[in-house]
């Protein structure tokens, strides 16, 4: 999957080249003015752009735009690579996150609450009238159980951009693209000139390695200051421990750290989290199962979701001998008939791949949805499950009512994806506040953005009216509710490479809803349950409350005995619970 | 306050009470639903007739059965029942107001919002066909006004001795009609009663003495009648035989509401309107003719004031019994205005005494029923 997201970012450094070649056409364009360029002395400055220094300086793209949303991704990003690797190498993950901080703290404002709703825009366009947001400057470690890494390889994953397993492959992960930890630690080199510093073992070494390094934004090459072994200063087999020193904001309360692993802990009951405050505060999230998710397996690309420019990509890096057997091998549910089938819908003959024009993949590409092609497999998705998610939204609410669903795969673009809902009504949830929503997408809790979701575009255009919730128009209802949602997919696809919003594809919005759906049925039964039930109840208190005082008022008018208003007030009471049970 | 009429009201409202609580109490042993039967008081339910000469109550009755939902209801009545026995028993009598603070010793029981007290007071009125001063319970609503030709023969509340007051003496002011206005009694060589719906037009007219001049009773109703007011003046006319004119605004609102009120009851109120209507009254003023004959300035009919007007038609069995209301009403919404008693002040302040009134007035056979 890596390869076809290496396709955008090929197509996002071209953009870059366009808007260099755009000013230079600005200069041509306009004839009034004497040329001051031209094209040498332009190819002096065209030069190739490296995706480091793209992000260095688009850092909001990876979710560096402030301070405190900085901090959290690194936080987010680290996590993210530990849980993946451990569940990869089968071991059971232990993450222990530490924040200390290195300068004055800072006073946490009163009520993050006017960044509630729609989040870090706010929290911008606040620092965008006060001038620049105060930091403060952190020292972060993370430390996992993981298998490690082999230290040849460490420079590269931590110090280059783009860089990383998962990128190549269609496989449910949490990352994807193989950025999140190697701009985490250039955001931090920038803000405070500090190296990465590592600590890995893996488990067939005795000693650990550890590595100091920079990340050369020019190149997007590491430059490793420090490698030396070291002993591995923790109880586990194997593991690694990164440290990144950074500027950062921490606040408690929506969107931070401290939830975000919180909810972490939820989406991975089988985790266990330590987390250090920079208060010096020390959380521990035991793990509530001893058993790791069903591990998830790789498929290959379907047919259906390539884009032309990696299908062109496959295509020469394929290690097949004629085009036939690479469509047969390199992509998923594409058997000889279907090829064949291809084949014929494009004009194209079987060739040797060396043969192959242009033209004629081009072709083939074309003719890719004129057939009929079987949905790829669906068993590399792995949902959390039914009871988990509610477990989940048990520890997040205190409702009176629960239900879950976890729909069957499913399929957009030939991607396989699987969605899963929960639902909490009723108890302690507030009555007068708006849905609150939980996001997963991978297990990965998404705390941006919740308005670019497609989870809120679904949630937003379903009536509640029919649960009893108050809903205006084109937003989310307001009652005593709380969903969860979790997306899971092999290729998640996200509004930006941030991974704060899941794009609203058709397919996957449908899903959602229909997951959606099946959760309020149970809600609209459970709230007619309950309405019965309470109705019963208030039917049996009002003939309990009020009949007393029709005793009191015969006996005074009628100067009865006491035991002659009893006598009355009992046969009263008999005569309507009678009538109650008979339904009148 | 003659002590046999007072006796004989008291009897009739405790009858009501000791019968249906004794009704309530045999059912409920025998294991049946207890109920209660009470007159519906709409305007649907009432009928007119010339002889008798107020909305009369026909024969529809809703009647509230004890279940679940209607054991509130049930209890607060019959404690509300037993309120009113008590204030009859020890001769004392409490307001609406005053009613619905008593309740809030009665737990679960009581009233949130005096309305509700209201309404279940209405209820039991209705049920015992008695007034709410039969049951002890009085008004809030201040009565109407009276200046003029009259002597009101009150009673001194310490000494018991009659107490005479004049209403030509209050000067610039004038006498408040009392909430309970049965042990008064009237003298008077008035010529006629006239009732006037705004207190601006009265005080023109006390301020001028019109009263002297025309040798007439000026009445403020301040709107739709109180029922004190409706029972002031109806039983001063029938003592002293005198005719009653009307003067009000020349709306749906005077004629349909106010004047209708005064003169026959209402449909709300109406197991009460044969004591509490003055069916001698007629209608002065102001009538449709009169704004094309005096040329008033005039507002348009709001969609409210044609409503009205046409559930005066359509509803109101008293409109429907007199032709020539009909007629006028009709003429009014054809002209699709409305006219103040005020507007005669276009003419000049005092035209109203000195041409509107007298002229008027000479022809009082000529007046709408």
């Amino acid at each position: 999957m890596g390869k076809r997201k290496s396709a955008a970012l090929a197509a996002k450094s071209e953009k870059a080249e366009e808007k260099v070649m755009a000013k230079g056409k600005q200069h041509i364009k306009s004839p009034k003015r004497a040329p001051v360029e031209n094209a040498e002395s332009m190819a002096k400055r065209q030069r190739e752009i490296s995706v480091s220094e793209f992000f260095a300086k688009n850092r909001h793209l990876l979710g560096f735009d402030n301070p405190k949303k900085a901090l959290l991704t690194t936080v987010k990003e680290a996590i993210d690579n530990s849980l993946d690797a451990c569940e990869e190498a089968g071991i059971l993950p232990e993450i222990t996150v530490k924040l200390d901080r290195l300068s004055p703290k800072l006073k946490e404002p009163e009520v993050d609450a006017a960044a509630k709703d729609s989040g870090e825009e706010k929290v911008e366009k606040k620092g965008a009238k006060k001038g620049p947001i105060p930091t403060e400057r952190f020292h972060l470690t993370i430390i996992d159980n993981g298998p490690g890494i082999v230290a040849t390889q460490i420079g590269k994953i931590f110090g280059k951009l783009l860089y990383g397993s998962k990128f190549h492959r269609m496989k449910m992960s949490r990352g994807q693209q193989g950025i999140g930890i190697s701009a985490a630690g250039m955001y931090g080199q920038m803000t405070t000139g500090k190296p990465m510093r590592i600590i890995s073992k893996i488990p067939k070494e005795a000693k650990a390695t550890f590595v100091e390094l920079k990340i050369d934004t020019k190149t997007n090459k590491p430059e490793v200051l420090t490698e030396k072994e070291t002993s591995w200063p923790h109880s586990s087999k194997s593991g690694t421990s990164v440290e990144i020193t950074l500027e950062g904001r921490y606040q408690r309360g929506r969107q931070s750290v401290d939830e975000f692993i919180l909810q972490n802990t939820l989406s991975n009951p089988h985790a266990t989290f330590h987390f250090v405050d920079p208060d010096g505060q020390k959380f521990d999230y035991p793990r509530k199962i001893n058993e790791l998710p069903h591990l998830p397996s790789e498929i290959k690309p379907h047919p259906y979701g390539v884009e032309l420019g990696r299908f062109h990509q496959m295509a020469m890096e394929t290690s097949a001998k004629n085009l036939k057997k690479f469509m047969a091998t390199d992509f998923s549910r594409v058997s000889d008939k279907v090829a064949d089938e291809i084949f014929k819908q494009a004009g194209v003959k079987d060739m040797p791949m060396s043969k192959a024009t242009h033209e004629q993949l081009n072709k083939i590409h074309e003719a890719i949805p004129k057939v009929s092609i079987m949905s790829p497999p669906t068993d590399c998705v792995v949902p959390i499950g039914e009871d988990l998610i509610v477990d989940t939204l048990k520890h997040q609410t205190k409702a009176d009512f629960y239900t879950a669903t976890t729909r069957s795969p499913s399929v957009y673009r030939g991607n396989p994806f699987v969605v899963e809902c929960a639902l909490a009504y009723g108890g302690e949830l507030p009555g007068d506040e708006q849905m609150t929503v939980y996001r997963f997408a991978n297990r990965v809790p998404l705390q941006f953005q919740p308005t670019a979701c497609a989870t809120n575009r679904v949630l937003t255009k379903m009536d509640w009216k029919n649960y009893g919730l108050n809903q205006s128009k084109n937003s989310l209802p307001t009652g005593p509710i709380a969903i969860l949602i979790h997306v899971a997919s092999v290729w998640v696809p996200f509004t930006s490479e941030s991974k704060e919003a899941i794009a609203d594809y058709p397919e996957i919005k449908q899903e959602i809803r229909l997951a959606v759906l099946e959760c309020a049925r149970q809600l609209s039964l459970h709230v007619s349950r309950a309405r019965r039930a309470a109705e019963a109840e208030r039917k049996a208190n009002y003939i309990d409350t009020y009949i007393p005082f029709i005793g009191e008022a015969l006996q005074e008018m009628l100067k009865l005995s006491d035991p002659q208003r009893e006598k009355v007030v009992g046969t009263l009471r008999n005569t309507l619970e009678k009538a109650k049970l008979e339904g009148n | 306050m003659a002590k046999k009429s007072d006796a004989k009201a008291d009897n009739k409202a405790l009858t009501g009470i000791n019968d249906t609580a004794r009704e309530i109490y045999d059912k409920a042993l025998k294991g049946q639903k207890p109920q209660l039967r009470m007159p519906v008081r709409a305007l649907s339910n009432v009928k007119y007739e010339k002889k008798s000469g107020y909305l009369a109550l026909t024969n529809q009755y809703k009647t509230r059965t004890l279940t679940y939902n209607t054991v509130k209801g049930f209890a607060q009545t019959l404690k509300m029942m037993s309120a009113s026995k008590e204030l009859i028993d020890t001769d004392d009598h409490a307001s609406k107001r005053e009613m619905y603070y008593i309740s809030k010793n009665w737990g679960p029981a009581r009233f949130d919002e005096q309305p509700e007290s209201d309404t279940v007071m209405d209820d039991i009125e209705a049920m015992m066909c008695v007034n709410r001063e039969q049951l002890r319970f009085l008004p809030e609503e201040k009565g109407g006004e009276v200046a003029g030709q009259l002597v009101v023969i009150d009673k001194d509340r310490d000494t018991g001795k009659p107490l005479k007051i004049d209403c030509t003496g209050f000067g610039s002011g004038a006498y408040s009609i009392p909430i309970s206005v049965e042990h008064l009694e009237f003298q008077t060589k008035a010529k006629f009663i006239l009732c006037i719906e705004t207190a601006g037009m009265f005080q023109r007219l006390v301020a001028h003495n019109y009263w002297r001049k025309a040798n007439c009773i000026l009445i403020s109703m301040g709107g739709v009648p109180t029922r004190a007011t409706r029972r002031f003046v109806r039983r001063m006319a029938d003592s002293m035989k005198t005719p009653v004119y009307t003067f009000v605004d020349g709306d749906p609102y005077g004629i349909a509401n106010i004047y209708r009120t005064l003169k026959v009851g209402s449909g709300n109120a109406a197991h009460i309107n044969e004591f509490f209507c003055v069916p001698q009254a007629t209608f002065m003023g102001i009538t449709p003719q009169d704004i094309i004959d005096y040329k008033l300035p005039t507002h348009p009919l709001k969609d409210v004031d044609i409503k009205r007007a046409k559930d005066a038609i359509k509803n109101d069995p008293f409109f429907q019994y007199h032709k020539p209301w009909v007629k006028a009403i009709e003429q009014m919404m054809k002209m699709g205005v409305r006219a103040e008693q005020q507007a005669l002040a276009k003419h000049g302040l005092n035209y109203v005494m000195d041409e509107y009134l007298p002229q008027k007035i000479k022809h009082a056979d000529k007046f709408l029923p």
